[in-house]
């Protein structure tokens, strides 16, 4: 069959977990399961608290060092100006269909999408399996991460 | 583009899509399903006809909208159609390509 250097495998990097990140990371993933393309995601740093089950529900928009929030960077920094943007976000994610974290990665894992933990990340952090969601594939060094890129068409993003 | 499907000229889309329901019928919707790689069975049928009744309403689909529908989780979705399975249900189904990203 003719190739065309089609996207075959989306190999996502997440580091962030401020929630406009983790959105474009899952919304990522999601649109490529739904063109047939694979996808794998490798939470990574902070990245982890987007699966780890008593944070993943209170991510936040960055109010600070975001110049297109169009907001001064002393304002953003005042006490819950966070929290007001994110439930600002929040309002017109709903308005657009967007699910929430939670219910984005069941998602994710009924669509086929693998979720890694790094085990680097994992260890700084002092988390263990339980702490994260149970949809999570596993815990991986990012050698095995690469080796579950293998193959041609895969395509490495870093967030 | 237009083609013979199950013996009928067929307008489509470039990809693929029929640009007239009016033109639809089960044959074709089997024909399609082929090309696909799909053999349809009686919960294939369940899902396109849901899909099809969304869309007589009016009613914008993606996925989330599936796995809420009561017919069908995530799942089975891509079970029945493994591959990009809202864009190839919604072609086999008659309708035109949704346009959501989720």
């Amino acid at each position: 069959m003719e190739d065309k250097g089609q996207i075959k495998k989306m190999m996502i990097i997440q580091s962030k977990a401020t929630l406009e990140n983790v959105y474009a990371c899952f919304v990522l993933a999601n649109g490529a399961r739904m063109e047939g393309i694979e996808a794998e995601i490798f939470f990574t740093f902070f990245g982890l608290e987007a699966i780890h089950n008593k944070k993943l529900d209170h991510l936040h928009v960055a109010t600070v060092g975001n110049p297109a929030m169009h907001m001064p960077t002393l304002l953003g920094g005042l006490p819950g100006m966070e929290a007001l943007a994110t439930s600002m976000m929040k309002k017109e994610m709903e308005k657009i269909d967007m699910p929430d974290v939670r219910e984005f990665i069941e998602i994710l894992s009924a669509s086929g999408v693998k979720l890694w933990a790094c085990k680097l990340a994992m260890d700084m952090f002092h988390y263990n399996r339980e702490d994260m969601i149970e949809e999570l594939d596993g815990i991986l060094t990012v050698g095995d991460f690469y080796k579950q890129g293998a193959g041609e068409g895969t395509h490495m993003l870093f967030i | 583009m237009d083609k013979i499907i199950s013996g009928k000229n067929i307008g489509l889309t470039d990809e693929g899509f029929l640009k007239d329901f009016a033109q639809w019928d089960k044959d074709i919707a089997d024909a399609l399903a082929a090309e696909n790689q799909i053999v349809l069975t009686p919960r294939h049928w369940e899902v396109l006809t849901y899909i099809q009744n969304e869309f007589k309403n009016d009613v914008p689909l993606s996925i989330r909208k599936i796995g809420k529908s009561g017919i069908v989780d995530i799942k089975e979705f891509y079970q029945l159609f493994p591959v990009a399975p809202l864009k190839t249900a919604t072609k086999i189904a008659g309708i035109p390509k949704p346009v959501s990203c989720i």
